[in-house]
C-alpha cells in the first residue's frame, strides 16, 4: 500500500505542474503585468514609473516564459513562470499582490470555511441518506411518487433564490438568526444555522434521488431477497445490507469532495459576509490578484489529488476485498 | 417571548457581552489595502485612517463652504513667499514672480501618541522589543498581544520623517509623482533611498534620518518648515490628508525588524497615531474595530455651524470634550440586502458613506425633499443629505474622428449628444433623485460653483421661470443635421452614425444603464454600441486613445475647483503624458487661464476666471456634464451629531450615541417570530407519524405471512 | 420596422444552434430506422411525465428559435443614398412578435398589470401647481378611460378571451390527436401506446396560460416593468434563448471531446489513456469558477482586440455567450470522458470485439460500427441530464458577473438586477418571480426528462 501511496504521489506532480502552467498563461493571457500593477496601485494618479517600480519590486518585469536575452540556463530560469512556480510545491506562497501574506491569510480564513462547509456536509450527507432510504422502504408507494416529485422539483429551483428567500423569511421576517456574519465560539451556531440549512436544502434533490438510484439498484439484488426470505427484517434489510452494499458508490461521489471543503463555498460565503477561503478566492478575482488566485488554485488541486487518493484507499476500509497492486 | 427578555435578540449578530455599551456599529463592503498612512488614498481605507492619523490641520465639522482649522499643528501655518533672488516678497505680489514658498507650521505641544509596543522601554530604558526578543515575535500575532507599551511626544521630526517616507523606493506613494514637482530635494532623495536600497538588499531597514531632504527642514522641537517651488496654495488641503500625518522613526524601526512582515505586523496593518482612535482589532475580511485613545489630547465640539444646523440640533453638544463613543465596530457586508436588513433591524447605526447598495431604499423628490417610507421615517430613521465634490461625466475622446477634434462639425454633434441624453433623468431613474445635473465640471459647495441663471450651461440648458430647462430635442436635431448627419444618417453616405460608448461591466444594472442610454440616443435617430469590458481593458484605451465616449467619474481630493479643471488641462492629456485628462481636451486659451486660476486665492478675480473657462468649456463640450452625487446618510435616531460630507473624514469623534434608546429599540425591532418553529415541528411529526404507522402496519404483516407460511 | 426589407443575419449561436437541431432530426430519422433505438424511444413517450415535459419544453424551443431567427432591418432610404443601408441593430422574429411590449417602454417600475407607475411623481396639475402622486403609465392600461373603474373588468375580460382562445387551441389539438390515435375516446381514457393524454392535457394548460398572458399583454405590463421600464415579460421570454443555448451549445464542444477520447482511452489503452487521463484529471482539478473566469475575461480582451469583426453590439454578446458555452464545455467534458472510458475497456473485451479484431477489420470500422453504437445510450442521458445543471450555473455565474454579456438578457442577469429590488419600500418582487418561475419550469421539464430518458435508455433500469 505504501508503494501505491508513493506511486500516486509521484503521479500527481506533473498533474500540478500542469495546472499551474495552465492558470498561468491563462492568467496573463488576460492580465498583463501592467494591468495588474494598475489595479494595486489604484484609481487615482497612476504613474508610468510607478508601474514601472511595482513590477520590478513584484518581480513581475521579467519575461513571462522564456528570457531571451538570459545565458543558456538561465533562458528559462530567469523568468515570472519560474520565480513564481517553484516555490509553490514546498507550499511557500509568498505575499499577495497587496503585500500580505498568503499562508497566513489561508491559515485565517480556512476556519470560517470549514465551520460553513463541514456541517452542511456532514448534516446533508445524514439527511439526504435518510431520505433517500426511506424513499426505498416506502418504495412503489404514492409517497415514493410524491417524494422523488419534490426532489426533481427542489433541484430545480436555482441555489441563488434558496438563498435570496431564505435569508428574507428566515432573518428578515421572523427575526430567527442574523442575516450575515460569522462569530467565533459559542456565537458561532446563531451565525452557521441559515448558511448551513440552506446548503443542507440546496443539495437535497439531486442527492437523494442520487442514493435512491443507488439503493434501489442494491435492494433488488439477489442477497437481500435471501435475507428477507429469512425473515430479517425491513429495517435491518436497509441497514445491514443495503446502505452497506451502497457504500462503494457512495463513497466514491462522496470522498473526493472532502478535502474540497477547505475551499469554502463561493456564493454563500460571498452571500453571508462568512470570511471564508471561498470569498477569498472571489476578492482575488475582482482584484485581479495573481498571486492569490494561483495559491488557491494550486492548493485547490492538490487537495482534488488528495480526494482521489483517499477514495482509493476507503475502498478497502469498506470492501476488503479490494486491494492494492 | 421569555427568550428575549434576558437581553439579546436571537438574531443581533453581536456578542452579547457588547450589548449596552457605548460602541458605534456601522460596516465597510471593500476590503481595506493600505493603513500605510504614505499609501492609502482611498476612501475604504480613508474612514479607519483618519480617525487614527491627526494630520497638521482638518476642515471644520460643520462650516461649508470648507473651513481650515489646526488639527495637529497648533495654528494655521505661516506662509512666506520668495522670489528668485531669495528676497521675501509682499503679501499683494503677484504669483509669476514667486520662486519658492515657505510653510512654517507649529506643532502642537504635548500631544501623546496611542500607547505602543514601538515605545516602550525596559528597565534599563532601553527599547523593549528592538531588537525584537524571539519568544516574544512567535508569541505575537497582533500589535495587542504585546505587554509593554509606551508612548512618546509628538515632535516636528516626526512629520519630517513621514515626508521623506513619501520618497521611500519600497513605498510607493501615490502622490509622490505630483509632490517631487513642488518639494525640492524630493527626487533626490528618492533617487539615494533607491541606490541604498539596492546596496541594502530587499529586507532590510533603510534608516530615513541619515539622508537628507533639502525642501523640509526642522526649525526646532515643535516647528518645521516646507519650502515649495514656485506657489502651491493647494498645499494647505493636502495638509489634512494622513500623507502628512507624523510617522515616529521607532515605529518605522520597530515593524522594519526581520520576521514581523510575514505576521502582518507592519505599519501597512497596524497604524500608529496621535489621533482619537487606535486600531485594536484589524482583520479587513470581517471585522475592523477602532477604540479610544487613551493618551489623545482631547478636543471640544465645535460650536458654530449654519442655522440649519442648529436647528437640526447639531450643536447641542457644543463645548462638551470629544470623542464621545468608546469603540467603533466596522463588520465587513459585501452583499447589499444582508447589509440593509441589518440596517433596518437597528444592527448598523448608519449608512457608509459610500454606500450604492441604499440606493435602491430611498427615494427623493425634485428639490431634496426626503423620500423615507412611512415605516421607516416610524421606526425613527433619518436622512442626511450634502452634495459630494465629486462629478460623474460622459467624456469624448477628442482625438476619435468621429467625435473628437475642433472642428464646428464634430462640435456640434458634441453638443446635440449632449443635449439629447437626458442627465434629469437619468438622476430621477438610477440615482432616486439624489443628485444635480452638472453645468460644467465644478460641483456645488466648491468655490466656482454658481447658483441661478449665471451658472447655467446656456449650450444645453434654457433659463425658463427661474429654473434651467434642458434645450428641446429638436435643437439636438437640428445641431445633428448641422454636424452632417441628418436624421442620424450621414449626409454623404447615409450610413447611419454609430456612437461607441466604452464602459465597464462591474456595477449593478449596468444593463439597464446601458438600455437607458440606448433610448436616450433613439430619441435622435443615433445608433448606439456599448464596448464592455473591464477595468483596465478600459484604462488601457484611453491610455492609447481608442475610445470614443466614456463614463467617468472624479472624487475629488480636496474641496478647490483647481481639483476639477486640471482634468481638462491641457498638458495633463492622457495619451500624450498619461495624465489625467483622459478626453485629451487641448485648448490654449483654457490652459492658460488655468494656470492663472490655479495660484489665485478666492475671490472675484478668481470667480471672473472661472467663468470664462466655464464658457470655454461649454462651447467645446469636451465632456457630457453629468451630474453631482448628492452623498447621503441614513441613521437611527439615537445616532447624533452626523453630518455627511465626503471632504470632512475624521468624524467618528464627533458622533454620539443614545446607547439606552438603541437596546430598546434593537430589542423592539427584533422579536423572534416562533410559530413558524412550531409550524415546522408539527409538520414533521404529521409527516413521521403515518410512516410510522405504516411502518408498524408492514412489519406486522410480514410477521403474518410468515406465520401462515409456518403454520 | 421591416418596411423597407431586411438582411438576414446568422449569428455564430445561431448557426450552431440550427446544426444542433438538424443533427437532432437526422439523428431522429436514424433512430426511426432502428428497432431498438426506436423501442427506447418509445418508452419515452409511454411515460405521461415524458410527453408533459416534450411538449413543455417544444414550447421553450420555439420560443428560442423565433429569438435566433435574426435579421437587421433596413433603414429609410435618404436622399444620395446609394446602396440599401440596414439597422446596425439586430432584431430577431420575436423582437416583431413582442414588438409592442420591446418599444413600449416606461420611465421606470411599475407593478403587473399596473395602470399606474409604482413611484410618487410630482405631476403638473392644469393650473401650474404640483402635486406628488402616481402617475399614469404611458403604456400599461392606456386604452382605459376611467383607470379605477374599467381595470378590473377589462382584465377579467381579457383573461376570458385568452382562456377561450386557450380552450380553442386545446380542443383543435384534441381533435388532430384523435383522428391519428383511433378516435376521442381512446384519447380520453389514456389508451393510446404513447401517452397522447399527457401530451394534450399539458397542451391545454400551456394554450390557456399563454392565451391570457398574450391577451392581457396587449394592453399591460403583466410582469410589469423594471428599472429603466422595461418590460419584465418580455425580458423573460429573451432569456429563454440564453438559457437554450447555455444548455445545448455546450454539448457541442462537450461531446466530441468527450466521445473522441473516452474512446481512445478506453479502447487503446497503455500512453494514449495515461495522457488521456493525465488531462482531464488537470483539467478536473482546477477549480471551475476560475477556469471560467479566466477564460470569459480572455474573451473580453479578444473581443477589444478585434473590434472590426463584431461590427454590432449582438456580435459582442453573441461572440462571448459562445466563449462561455465553449468553456462551460471544456471544464464538463471531463465527467462524461471518464464514463465513456470505462464503459470502452468492458466493451474491448467482448466477444465480437475481439473477433473483429483477429480478423483484422480496420480499428476506425470497428469504433464506429461495434463500439459507438453501444456506448449512444450513456451519451444520450448525459446529455439530457447536463442540460438542467447548465441553466441552473448559467444564473450563478452571471450572478457572480463572469456569466454573458451584461447585454444580453438570461435568467442570471434578471435575477442580478432584481436582488436589490426586494430591498426596496415598498418592495419589488416582480421581475425576481418571473425569472423565478420561467426557469423553474424550464428546468423542472429538462430533469423530469432527463429522468424519463435515463429510465427508458438505462438497460440496468430494464
Amino acid at each position: 500500500m505504501w508503494a501505491y501511496l508513493v506511486r500516486r504521489l509521484m503521479y500527481a506532480l506533473p498533474i500540478l505542474m500542469g495546472v499551474n502552467l495552465l492558470t498561468f498563461a491563462l492568467f496573463f493571457v488576460v492580465n498583463t503585468p501592467d494591468d495588474m500593477a494598475r489595479m494595486q496601485l489604484g484609481v487615482k494618479r497612476v504613474t508610468p514609473e510607478a508601474i514601472e517600480r511595482w513590477k520590478v519590486e513584484r518581480g513581475y518585469d521579467k519575461p513571462l516564459f522564456f528570457n531571451e536575452g538570459a545565458e543558456d540556463g538561465e533562458q528559462l530560469t530567469d523568468t515570472v513562470f519560474f520565480d513564481k512556480s517553484l516555490r509553490m510545491f514546498v507550499f511557500d506562497f509568498g505575499a499577495a499582490d497587496d503585500g500580505r501574506d498568503i499562508a497566513r491569510e489561508i491559515q485565517q480564513r480556512m476556519g470560517p470555511s470549514l465551520a460553513i462547509a463541514l456541517p452542511t456536509f456532514v448534516l446533508g450527507l445524514f439527511v439526504t441518506v435518510s431520505f433517500a432510504l426511506m424513499l426505498v422502504f416506502f418504495r412503489a408507494t404514492p409517497l415514493d411518487f410524491w417524494g422523488v416529485v419534490l426532489c426533481v422539483a427542489m433541484m430545480s429551483i436555482s441555489s441563488l433564490f434558496y438563498i435570496i428567500g431564505g435569508q428574507w423569511l428566515i432573518s428578515k421576517v421572523w427575526h430567527l438568526v442574523p442575516i450575515s456574519g460569522y462569530g467565533g465560539g459559542l456565537d458561532a451556531p446563531r451565525f452557521l444555522a441559515l448558511p448551513v440549512m440552506l446548503g443542507v436544502i440546496g443539495g437535497i434533490g439531486s442527492s437523494t434521488r442520487w442514493y435512491r438510484t443507488i439503493f434501489l439498484e442494491e435492494i433488488s439484488r439477489d442477497y437481500v431477497r435471501t435475507a428477507r426470505a429469512k425473515g430479517v427484517s425491513e429495517l435491518t434489510v436497509l441497514f445491514r445490507h443495503v446502505l452497506k452494499n451502497a457504500m462503494i458508490p457512495i463513497l466514491t461521489g462522496v470522498v473526493v469532495v472532502i478535502p474540497l471543503l477547505f475551499m469554502g463555498s463561493l456564493i454563500i460565503e460571498s452571500f453571508f459576509g462568512i470570511p471564508g477561503l471561498g470569498s477569498y478566492t472571489i476578492d482575488a478575482i475582482q482584484a485581479q490578484d495573481f498571486s492569490v488566485v494561483r495559491a488557491m488554485v494550486f492548493i485547490g488541486s492538490v487537495l482534488y489529488i488528495v480526494g482521489l487518493i483517499l477514495t482509493d484507499l476507503s475502498y478497502t476500509l469498506v470492501d476488503p476485498r479490494v486491494r492494492f497492486e | 417571548m421569555v427568550l428575549t427578555g434576558c437581553g439579546n435578540a436571537w438574531n443581533d449578530p453581536y456578542p452579547a457581552a457588547e450589548s449596552g455599551q457605548n460602541i458605534l456599529y456601522s460596516a465597510f463592503v471593500n476590503r481595506p489595502k493600505h493603513f500605510d498612512p504614505v499609501q492609502s488614498y482611498s476612501e475604504d481605507e480613508a474612514t479607519f485612517l483618519y480617525q487614527i492619523y491627526e494630520p497638521p490641520l482638518q476642515y471644520h465639522y460643520l462650516k461649508r463652504p470648507y473651513v481650515l482649522i489646526p488639527g495637529a499643528a497648533a495654528q494655521m501655518p505661516t506662509l512666506s513667499r520668495y522670489d528668485k533672488r531669495g528676497d521675501l516678497l509682499s503679501d499683494d505680489a503677484i504669483a509669476a514672480d514667486v520662486a519658492y514658498t515657505v510653510y512654517e507650521i507649529k506643532v502642537r505641544p504635548g500631544v501623546l501618541y496611542q500607547p505602543h509596543p514601538a515605545f516602550a522601554k525596559d528597565q534599563d530604558g532601553r527599547p523593549a522589543y528592538v531588537p525584537m526578543p524571539a519568544a516574544m515575535l512567535e508569541a505575537a500575532t497582533t500589535i495587542p498581544d504585546f505587554p509593554l507599551t509606551g508612548t512618546r511626544e509628538l515632535i516636528a521630526e516626526d512629520f519630517v520623517y513621514q515626508l521623506k517616507r513619501l520618497a521611500h523606493p519600497r513605498l510607493h506613494s501615490p502622490i509622490f509623482e505630483l509632490m517631487r514637482g513642488y518639494i525640492r530635494g524630493l527626487s533626490g532623495l528618492h533617487a539615494a533611498l533607491s541606490s541604498a536600497a539596492e546596496k541594502a538588499g530587499p529586507e532590510a531597514w533603510l534608516d530615513l534620518d541619515q539622508f537628507a531632504l533639502d525642501g523640509v527642514e526642522v526649525v526646532d522641537r515643535y516647528t518645521y518648515r516646507i519650502r515649495v517651488e514656485g506657489t502651491y496654495p493647494q498645499l494647505s488641503y493636502w495638509m489634512t490628508m494622513p500623507f502628512f500625518a507624523p510617522v515616529p522613526r521607532e515605529v518605522d524601526r520597530f515593524y522594519a525588524q526581520p520576521g514581523m512582515a510575514e505576521k502582518n505586523l507592519t505599519l501597512d496593518w497596524w497604524p500608529v497615531g496621535t489621533g482619537p482612535y487606535m486600531l485594536i482589532e484589524t482583520d479587513p475580511n470581517a471585522r475592523m474595530v477602532l477604540a479610544r485613545n487613551p493618551n489623545y489630547r482631547g478636543e471640544t465640539y465645535p460650536c458654530e455651524a449654519d442655522a440649519e444646523d442648529v436647528a437640526a440640533g447639531m450643536v447641542a453638544d457644543c463645548g462638551k470634550a470629544i470623542p464621545f463613543i468608546d469603540r467603533a465596530v466596522f463588520s465587513r457586508e459585501k452583499e447589499g440586502i444582508p447589509y440593509w436588513n441589518k440596517f433596518l433591524q437597528g444592527y448598523y447605526d448608519a449608512s457608509g458613506v459610500s454606500s450604492d447598495n441604499f440606493d435602491q431604499a430611498v427615494q427623493m423628490g425634485g428639490e431634496g425633499e426626503v423620500g423615507l417610507s412611512e415605516v421607516m421615517r416610524a421606526q425613527g430613521i433619518e436622512l442626511n443629505t450634502s452634495v459630494s465634490p465629486t462629478v460623474m461625466y460622459l467624456g469624448f475622446n477628442m482625438l476619435d474622428p468621429v467625435v473628437g477634434g475642433a472642428s464646428e462639425a464634430a462640435r456640434k454633434l458634441r453638443l446635440a449628444l449632449s443635449i439629447a441624453i437626458d442627465e434629469e433623468e437619468f438622476i430621477s431613474v438610477f440615482l432616486n433623485g439624489r443628485g444635480s445635473p452638472a453645468m460644467h465640471p465644478v460641483p456645488p459647495g466648491i468655490f466656482g460653483h454658481e447658483p441661478g441663471e449665471a451658472g447655467i450651461n446656456p449650450m444645453v440648458y434654457d433659463w425658463v421661470n427661474g429654473a434651467p430647462v434642458r434645450k428641446s430635442v429638436d435643437v439636438a436635431r437640428k445641431l445633428l443635421a448641422e454636424a452632417g448627419y441628418p436624421g442620424g444618417r450621414d449626409a454623404k453616405t447615409g450610413a447611419p452614425l454609430v456612437v461607441h460608448l466604452d464602459t465597464t461591466s462591474s456595477g449593478m444594472g449596468q444593463k439597464s444603464y446601458v438600455n437607458w442610454l440606448t433610448k436616450q440616443l433613439r430619441k435622435i435617430d443615433l445608433q448606439l454600441v456599448v464596448r464592455d469590458s473591464d477595468w483596465n481593458r478600459l484604462q488601457d484605451k484611453l491610455r492609447k486613445g481608442n475610445a470614443q465616449m466614456f463614463f467617468l467619474g472624479w472624487n475629488a481630493d480636496y474641496p478647490d475647483p483647481e481639483n476639477f479643471y486640471f482634468l481638462l488641462y491641457g498638458p495633463q492629456g492622457r495619451v500624450a503624458t498619461q495624465g489625467e485628462n483622459a478626453s485629451n481636451y487641448q485648448n490654449a486659451e483654457f490652459d492658460r487661464l488655468f494656470e492663472a486660476m490655479k495660484v489665485m486665492p478666492n475671490g472675484p478675480e478668481r470667480l471672473s476666471i472661472i467663468r470664462k473657462m466655464n464658457r470655454i468649456l461649454q462651447h467645446d463640450a469636451p465632456w457630457i456634464w453629468g451630474f453631482h452625487q448628492k452623498a447621503f446618510v441614513l441613521q437611527h435616531g439615537w445616532l447624533k451629531n452626523r453630518k455627511p460630507g465626503a471632504i470632512v473624514r475624521n468624524t467618528l469623534k464627533y458622533q454620539r450615541i443614545d446607547t439606552a434608546q438603541r437596546s430598546e429599540k434593537r430589542l423592539a425591532w427584533n422579536r423572534p417570530v416562533i410559530w413558524p418553529l412550531a409550524l415546522m415541528a408539527g409538520l414533521l411529526v404529521l409527516m413521521v407519524w403515518p410512516m410510522v404507522r405504516r411502518y408498524r402496519q408492514h412489519e406486522r404483516q410480514t410477521v403474518s405471512v410468515t406465520d401462515v407460511a409456518g403454520g | 420596422m421591416i418596411g423597407h426589407g431586411f438582411e438576414t443575419v446568422v449569428l455564430w449561436t445561431d448557426a450552431c444552434f440550427f446544426l444542433l437541431i438538424a443533427a437532432c432530426v437526422v439523428g431522429g430519422l436514424h433512430a426511426w430506422r432502428r428497432p431498438h433505438l426506436r423501442r427506447s424511444w418509445a418508452r419515452v413517450g409511454e411515460r405521461p411525465v415524458g410527453m408533459a415535459a416534450i411538449v413543455v419544453l417544444l414550447v421553450f424551443l420555439l420560443i428560442g428559435i423565433l429569438d435566433s431567427l435574426h435579421f437587421r432591418a433596413a433603414l429609410p432610404p435618404t436622399a444620395g443614398q446609394t446602396e440599401t443601408i440596414y439597422a446596425t441593430e439586430v432584431t430577431s422574429v420575436l423582437d416583431v412578435v413582442m414588438h409592442r411590449q420591446r418599444t413600449d417602454v416606461e420611465r421606470t417600475y411599475s407593478a403587473p398589470l399596473a395602470t399606474h407607475a409604482f413611484v410618487k411623481e410630482a405631476i403638473e396639475l392644469p393650473d401650474g401647481g404640483q402635486r406628488r402622486d402616481f402617475p399614469r403609465l404611458v403604456h400599461g392600461g392606456a386604452h382605459l378611460a376611467d383607470a379605477a373603474q374599467d381595470h378590473r373588468a377589462d382584465i377579467v375580460s381579457r383573461l376570458a378571451l385568452g382562456a377561450a382562445v386557450g380552450v380553442g387551441l386545446s380542443l383543435l389539438a384534441a381533435a388532430c390527436l384523435s383522428v391519428f390515435n383511433g378516435g376521442i375516446k381512446r384519447l380520453m381514457r389514456g389508451e393510446t401506446q404513447l401517452a397522447w393524454r399527457s401530451a394534450w392535457l399539458t397542451w391545454s394548460v400551456v394554450a390557456v396560460v399563454a392565451g391570457m398572458l398574450v391577451s392581457l399583454a396587449q394592453g399591460y405590463h403583466v410582469f410589469g416593468t423594471d428599472k429603466v421600464g422595461q418590460d419584465v415579460f418580455y425580458l423573460t421570454l429573451k432569456s429563454v434563448r440564453t438559457a437554450l443555448m447555455i444548455g445545448t451549445l455546450t454539448t457541442l464542444v462537450t461531446l466530441p471531446l468527450a466521445i473522441a477520447l473516452g474512446i481512445l482511452a478506453g479502447y487503446f489503452g497503455g500512453w494514449v489513456d495515461d495522457v488521456i487521463q493525465y488531462l482531464y484529471t488537470v483539467l478536473n482539478s482546477i477549480p471551475g469558477v476560475l477556469l471560467i473566469a479566466a477564460a470569459v475575461l480572455m474573451m473580453q480582451v479578444f473581443i477589444e482586440n478585434h473590434p472590426d469583426w463584431f461590427a454590432t453590439a449582438a456580435e459582442r454578446s453573441d461572440a462571448r455567450l459562445l466563449a462561455l458555452c465553449f468553456i462551460l464545455g471544456v471544464t464538463s467534458w471531463t465527467g462524461l470522458c471518464r464514463l465513456l472510458r470505462g464503459e470502452t475497456l468492458k466493451l474491448r473485451e467482448l466477444e465480437y470485439v475481439q473477433a473483429a479484431r483477429a480478423f483484422g477489420v480496420p480499428t476506425v470500422r470497428i469504433l464506429l460500427r461495434h463500439v459507438l453504437p453501444n456506448l449512444m445510450h450513456i451519451v444520450i442521458i448525459a446529455l439530457v441530464m447536463d442540460f438542467s445543471g447548465l441553466v441552473l450555473a448559467e444564473a450563478v455565474l452571471s450572478y457572480v458577473g463572469i456569466g454573458v454579456d451584461p447585454n444580453m438578457a438570461s435568467f442570471g442577469t434578471l435575477i442580478n438586477a432584481a436582488r436589490m429590488e426586494l430591498a426596496r419600500d415598498p418592495m419589488v418582487w416582480w421581475s425576481l418571480a418571473a425569472a423565478f418561475v420561467f426557469m423553474f419550469v424550464l428546468v423542472l421539464a429538462a430533469n423530469l426528462l432527463a429522468d424519463v430518458v435515463r429510465d427508458a435508455f438505462d438497460p440496468r433500469a430494464g
